[in-house]
């Protein structure tokens, strides 16, 4: 990986164009000056339980309507229970702040008249999953949520970034933002990525070399062969992971990978329209020449299934690597929390949660590549393995294949979606000092409960994880034949 | 939201490149509906033990360090997510001001639209600062420099219309619904 800088775009204004400008410059109502941001208009708004009540209520303190409740996609994730319902109807929240939460959203769509994806419509969901699957997730729009993994849904080409809770105010009182033009990276990853690695391989491999403040006030436009070569789910997991590099947002420009995924997807164009559509998101690719404030390259051969070693997402190693020896105050408090010593292998470490889920590997694609590891397999006995679906959607045709068979065979627990174990404010808690490996996106000190241990890795290695019982290749454990019950299911 | 222009606080330095939101406050009590009375959860698992009692360890619980209101802190201070809670609870702690060499995008963001000051210096003037712990400093955003006690001065720079903002005591949103029109005719032309 090297990296070189790039004089300042500038000259007349039929230059080359990236995918960012062309997204830009359609979105401005007013155009940035030097006393004042940009008015940048929103297309999709994204709102969950949890950075929305403090913003409903600025809205109602000036009286103020949301002012476009067909922009404003509204869901149930990070506080929601993943355990169903008892026979009296009851969810099992962890505590009344978290029902709570999920009341007063419900009381919020209600007065602002906004439609809820919540419990009981069969289409709620971890809210950057169930965007995309509702194809309300489109390339060229503006996406903004009150959430820092909004980065997602640029894997479809959309500038998508989080926000706080008071620009979600602004949000829904003027379907606008005040912004910065942000500055533009284009991380092109050349060749192809070896057998046996992923998306979250090649993110975390990414946010290593970049380091976790390497992105700051950039968006970064992933591109090359290894990009163009992946499914819409694999740069769903490699856009969401853009913030942990600290970038504003990352996105792939749209090509017909892009275009397949999207068609017949309920809130996507229908018919002639779709066909309309496609074609503008098609130009939205950056075109030839256009400048970038920066240029990264990553060699995509060189990319080994990776996980975390410490506590931030920078900290990674190749699987079958050593654990690094501490370099600096930050190595070292890393070491200690994680009860590693530098220099031993990771490899072998004793494992005991593994969580597959969340708004970076809880999807489709993730959850045949774990079935396809614990098919005829058992979770080893001390491990607690928690399967978490992205949404409603993932679960139903998860259950339609038979996965949540594999999982339950195997001896790992099958729940409703949701946040779950990647943020741990619903109940879903790694106990203190236990070691998680985890599929989710951050192994902050704490994050998956007080005292926890993070290792985040795809869901390949966290399967074989789970069968190990300690941290383990998952190029050691390749699928097995079908067994006839698992046919039959 | 109050004006601010020029205030006199302690400084006390948070060590530890990367301070996270979720060190800043930890996703458990993230299940708040309210803005208000978030201090008490600030820095929570560094800040109070298991069974609920200070850490003398934690910076701010040394004696001297007593009300501190500028935070010094190590690079890339605010990364991880977007929760506004982290400037709201450090903003009930009593911080004023944040000071590091790189403070991450979103939580910048929230914190000027909080009144929570973050102030990017060079890692030569993070170091001056760093040789005066305890001591009192003044911040005046409205020539945006630090006046360390010996009468020696730091620049920084805040974006413009966010001090702006801040210097009148007015927030962003009144701004753009005085743009309700210019947002109207976008939405009419993109509908055509």
């Amino acid at each position: 990986m090297h990296s070189s800088p790039q004089p300042p775009a500038s000259g007349p204004a039929s230059r080359p164009q990236t995918t960012l400008d062309k997204i830009w410059n359609s979105h401005c109502v007013r155009a940035e000056q030097a006393d004042a941001p940009a008015i940048l208009y929103v297309d999709l708004h994204l709102v969950h339980e949890v950075t929305s009540p403090q913003a409903f209520s600025e809205l109602r303190e000036r009286g103020l309507p949301v002012r476009r409740p067909e922009r404003t996609l509204v869901t149930l994730d990070h506080s929601t229970p993943t355990l169903p319902a008892d026979s009296s109807g009851k969810l099992p929240y962890a505590d009344a702040a978290a029902a709570e939460q999920v009341a007063t959203l419900e009381a919020n769509c209600a007065e602002f008249a906004l439609t809820l994806h919540g419990f009981g419509s069969g289409s709620r969901g971890v809210v950057h999953v169930m965007g995309p699957e509702l194809g309300a997730t489109q390339p060229g729009m503006t996406i903004v949520c009150g959430d820092s993994h909004t980065a997602t849904h640029g894997a479809f080409g959309a500038l998508a970034f989080g926000i706080g809770t008071t620009e979600v105010g602004h949000v829904l009182a003027t379907q606008s933002l005040l912004q910065r033009r942000p500055k533009s990276m284009a991380l092109t990853v050349d060749g192809r990525l070896p057998a046996g690695v992923g998306a979250k391989d090649l993110i975390l491999h990414i946010i290593g070399a970049l380091g976790v403040d390497g992105g700051t006030s950039h968006v970064i436009e992933y591109r090359g062969e290894a990009i163009r070569a992946l499914s819409m789910e694999a740069r769903m997991t490699l856009c969401n992971m853009s913030i942990e590099a600290g970038a504003r947002a990352g996105l792939v420009a749209p090509d017909t990978t892009t275009v397949e995924w999207l068609r017949g997807r309920p809130m996507a164009p229908q018919g002639k329209d779709f066909e309309t559509a496609a074609v503008a998101w098609l130009a939205l690719a950056s075109d030839a020449g256009a400048r970038f404030d920066r240029e990264v390259r990553v060699d995509a051969s060189q990319v080994r299934p990776t996980v975390t070693w410490g506590t931030n997402p920078g900290q990674v190693v190749a699987i079958d690597r050593a654990v690094p020896k501490a370099t600096d105050a930050q190595s070292e408090r890393a070491l200690a929390y994680m009860g590693f010593r530098g220099g031993d292998p990771l490899v072998g470490q004793k494992v005991d949660v593994v969580f597959i889920g969340s708004c970076t590997n809880g999807r489709m694609s993730d959850l045949r590549e774990a079935a396809g590891i614990l098919r005829g397999r058992n979770v080893a006995p001390h491990i607690r393995m928690l399967i978490v679906p992205g949404s409603d959607a993932v679960k139903r045709e998860a259950e339609a294949e038979g996965l949540d068979q594999i999982f339950r065979n195997a001896g790992a627990e099958w729940r409703e979606p949701g946040c779950s174990m990647c943020i741990a404010m619903n109940g879903d808690r790694v106990a203190p000092g236990e070691l998680c490996v985890s599929t989710s996106n951050r192994n902050f000190e704490g994050r998956q409960g007080p005292g926890a241990r993070t290792v985040l890795a795809s869901p390949a290695t966290a399967a074989a994880c789970a069968v190990a019982g300690f941290v383990a290749d998952p190029r050691n454990y390749p699928p097995l034949q079908s067994t006839h019950t698992e046919q039959a299911a | 939201m109050q004006a601010i222009r020029r205030f006199e606080a302690r400084l006390a330095i948070l060590p530890g490149e990367n301070i996270d939101t979720d060190q800043i406050i930890p996703a458990r009590f993230l299940t708040t509906t309210q803005r208000a009375g978030l201090g008490r959860f600030c820095f929570a698992d560094w800040r109070i033990d298991a069974a609920g009692n200070e850490r003398a360890d934690f910076p701010l619980h040394r004696p001297e360090l007593r009300g501190a209101g500028v935070l010094l802190a190590g690079h890339n201070f605010g990364c991880g997510s977007s929760r506004e809670h982290a400037p709201w609870a450090l903003l009930d702690l009593g911080i004023q001001a944040v000071i590091s060499t790189q403070i991450a995008d979103i939580f910048r963001n929230n914190s000027l639209k909080n009144g929570l000051l973050p102030i990017v210096v060079s890692a030569a003037d993070w170091q001056r600062l760093a040789a005066i712990e305890s001591q009192k400093i003044v911040i005046d955003l409205e020539r945006e420099r630090v006046e360390l006690p010996d009468g020696s001065l730091i620049g920084f720079q805040v974006e413009g219309f966010a001090r702006q903002c801040l210097l009148r005591g007015v927030d962003q949103l009144g701004y753009l619904l005085a743009e309700s029109a210019a947002i109207a005719d976008f939405e009419a032309t993109r509908a055509a």
